[in-house]
């Protein structure tokens, strides 16, 4: 369960959101939505712990999630605007370089799987750089299936994505959803049928 | 252990793959070195008496053009983001990526000093003197300019802001290895200059990790 | 301590605080800085070396010590921010720096004035002056570094870090530009070294220090109220501050039109 408690946020010294308190219990969905510059970002920062809010908590189980960081990370997965890639390594480096840093051990089989999954074998060993956007993407997005974690934090998922993409990433989160994880997800879109049954947070645009 | 490892492995990794930014400092390093016997005089006396400074402040200045390249990529990748999510303890990151900046940008530079030293007409005492301070001053450079780093990394036109905010910080540096070398020329002893900067690096050593990952940290606000 | 301090971390608090303090700044800041002044300048005995040109220490040695003074302080209003995550301690440090650098550059300005007649020259690489000028450009670096920074609150955190940095150097740059100067100048008399100073010299320069330190404290103040006003306009209690001192200064007007109606 994922909690947070009077956040209150400003960018530029305008108040993006001010003793905002959500509950995200495990089993569900929530789709964030605003107009551009609600604070859509900043609220899944805060989330994450990336950023601190002005004021306000964020409790993971009922911890503190600044107290109990490396409890937190562990379970939690974390996709934003950027990749996370490096450009100049391949694919293959950039996702064992992010399993050790994370601890998570696969083995080679299943990263490969993964990779067939996500439509990258033969461009394993091309640098990063040298991917289209979308395949960029699918990249950073091959981690959700590596890391076992409970929280999903997905930062506009479908950008770059081809339609197969959306629907397979849709249907992961389902399927996800399903076995009791959590998931916070922004988008532009709407979520279609595939994503499964969701909750609907309005963050509007204040000034 | 071994994660600190990989992140030292992943940059030297990185570092080979992208050797023109590694070589452009050191060939504009090369080059202001050139531009002071054509513009001061090519006479050897005065080469000796100047040389040092030259040598130390051509280093400073190239350093600056390097440095950038310690946290850019991993800031506008968001493999830094990635950093801080692993759990991993941020002031020990940093550490470990300074030490790897350090490795491939200076080191090179050490390589170079033998040429600077013929070029500027340095004695041998001069020379080991120079060598000596290079070691023990330019990790000092890499983390304290680290910290600058860390603060400039997310703003667009970081560059200049980052020689300003610098350049005061290093002149104790400079006036140190300076005046050891000159002490060398006069065959005089220059333990206690040595032992300055070493007490300096000591204690960016001790604090500087902290504050690069504390700067980070601001930066990804 | 913590108790007493905590509410001058909000932001409302802090500015009624300035306002608090603001008149009593300038009032010691007049006072002593007449006293000071009329005293040095017009009383004091005339120096037996440098006859009156001496008479610029009332102005350069209070404006040398509150600029290092006023960049401690910034850097303790850094240190608070960072460890109690007060807004209003980055405030005051932003609200400070250019003050002090103001200073640094007054004592620069009177020390080369000084100079001239003393050295002949309107500046020399004494120890003092170069440290006074690579302090000027540690304020100039915290002052860019925050200007840098579109989100004000995290300029303020990364101009923290800066001051902070600065202020371990302020020590070692002191040390190595003296240790620079013997060696390069050894010969150079230093203008400072005077052995001791005569009490009806030393008075006026003390009343002046404090006369300095009070103007700091008040042109801080102001520009410590126009951060938090600039910084908090939407916040609900700006408004209504705005809202009551339209609402005076209405009466004011409609006041004094009245009694020039009456006088007529």
């Amino acid at each position: 369960m994922l909690e947070a408690c009077g956040l209150t946020c400003s960018k530029r010294d305008r108040t993006l959101f001010e003793g905002l308190s959500l509950v995200i219990n495990a089993g569900e969905l929530l789709y964030l939505r605003g107009p551009n510059g609600a604070g859509k970002t900043s609220l899944l920062r805060i989330l994450t712990g990336l950023s601190e809010p002005e004021l306000g908590t964020v409790l993971y189980n009922g911890i503190d999630i600044s107290k109990d960081k490396s409890g937190y990370y562990q379970a939690l997965f974390y996709l934003g605007h950027k990749s996370g890639t490096n450009g100049s390594l391949s694919a293959l480096d950039n996702l064992s370089f992010w399993l050790a840093q994370h601890k998570v051990s696969v083995d080679v089989n299943a990263l490969y799987d993964v990779l067939e999954k996500v439509g990258l074998v033969g461009l394993e060993d091309v640098p990063v750089r040298y991917l289209s956007a979308g395949q960029q993407r699918r990249v950073a997005l091959s981690r959700l299936w590596l890391k076992p974690a409970k929280v999903w934090i997905l930062d506009e998922p479908f950008t770059a994505l081809d339609v197969k993409g959306i629907h397979m990433l849709e249907l992961s989160m389902k399927d996800h959803v399903a076995k009791g994880g959590l998931i916070v997800t922004t988008s532009h879109q709407p979520l279609s049928e595939s994503a499964g049954k969701h909750r609907v947070f309005d963050l509007e645009y204040r000034f | 252990m071994s994660l600190y490892h990989g992140i030292f492995k992943r940059d030297m990794q990185i570092a080979f793959k992208q050797k023109a930014e590694l070589v452009q400092p050191l060939m504009f390093l090369l080059m202001v070195v050139t531009l002071f016997p054509l513009g001061v005089s090519p006479s050897p006396d005065t080469l000796q008496r100047i040389g040092p400074g030259v040598i130390w402040i051509a280093a400073i200045l190239s350093s600056l053009m390097a440095m950038e390249r310690l946290f850019r990529d991993d800031f506008q990748d968001g493999s830094l983001e990635q950093y801080i999510l692993s759990g991993m303890a941020l002031p020990a990151v940093s550490a470990v990526k300074v030490a790897a900046h350090w490795l491939v940008s200076f080191v090179p530079l050490l390589l170079l000093s033998p040429l600077l030293a013929m070029f500027l007409n340095l004695t041998v005492d001069m020379y080991v003197a120079l060598v000596l301070t290079l070691l023990l001053g330019t990790p000092l450079l890499s983390l304290i300019g680290a910290i600058a780093v860390g603060l400039t990394v997310g703003l667009q036109k970081g560059g200049v802001l980052l020689a300003l905010l610098l350049i005061p910080v290093f002149i104790p540096l400079l006036i140190f290895a300076t005046s050891a070398v000159d002490s060398a020329a006069l065959q005089l002893p220059y333990h206690a200059q040595l032992a300055i900067i070493a007490a300096m690096l000591l204690l960016a050593t001790a604090l500087a990790p902290f504050a690069i990952a504390y700067s980070l940290k601001v930066s990804q606000n | 301590m913590w108790k007493w301090l905590h509410p001058y971390a909000k932001t409302e608090r802090a500015y009624q605080l300035c306002l608090t303090l603001q008149p009593w700044f300038w009032a010691g800041a007049l006072l002593c800085l007449s006293i000071g002044t009329v005293w040095g300048l017009a009383f004091a005995p005339q120096d037996y070396q440098q006859g009156d040109s001496f008479r610029i220490i009332y102005i350069h040695v209070p404006s040398a010590i509150l600029s290092m003074g006023t960049y401690v302080a910034m850097a303790i209003a850094a240190l608070v921010g960072m460890v109690w995550q007060w807004r209003t301690a980055y405030m005051s440090m932003i609200a400070m720096a250019p003050i002090g650098a103001v200073m640094t550059f007054i004592a620069l300005f009177t020390g080369a004035a000084w100079g001239k007649p003393m050295w002949g020259a309107w500046w020399v690489w004494d120890a003092r002056l170069t440290s006074e000028l690579i302090l000027l450009f540690l304020y100039m670096g915290v002052i860019a570094l925050y200007g840098a920074f579109e989100d004000k609150q995290q300029a303020g955190k990364a101009a923290g870090v800066m001051a902070l940095v600065g202020v371990v150097n302020i020590p070692i740059i002191h040390y190595s530009v003296e240790w620079w100067n013997t060696l390069h100048q050894g010969a150079t008399i230093s203008k400072f070294d005077n052995p001791s100073i005569a009490p009806e010299m030393l008075w006026p320069l003390l009343i002046n220090l404090l006369g300095f330190a009070f103007f700091i404290g008040a042109v801080t103040t102001v520009r410590l109220r126009n951060e938090i006003v600039l910084r908090e306009m939407h916040r609900p209690w700006v408004q209504t501050l705005a809202e009551q001192q339209l609402a005076n200064s209405q009466q004011k007007r409609a006041a004094s039109q009245k009694s020039m109606k009456e006088g007529n």
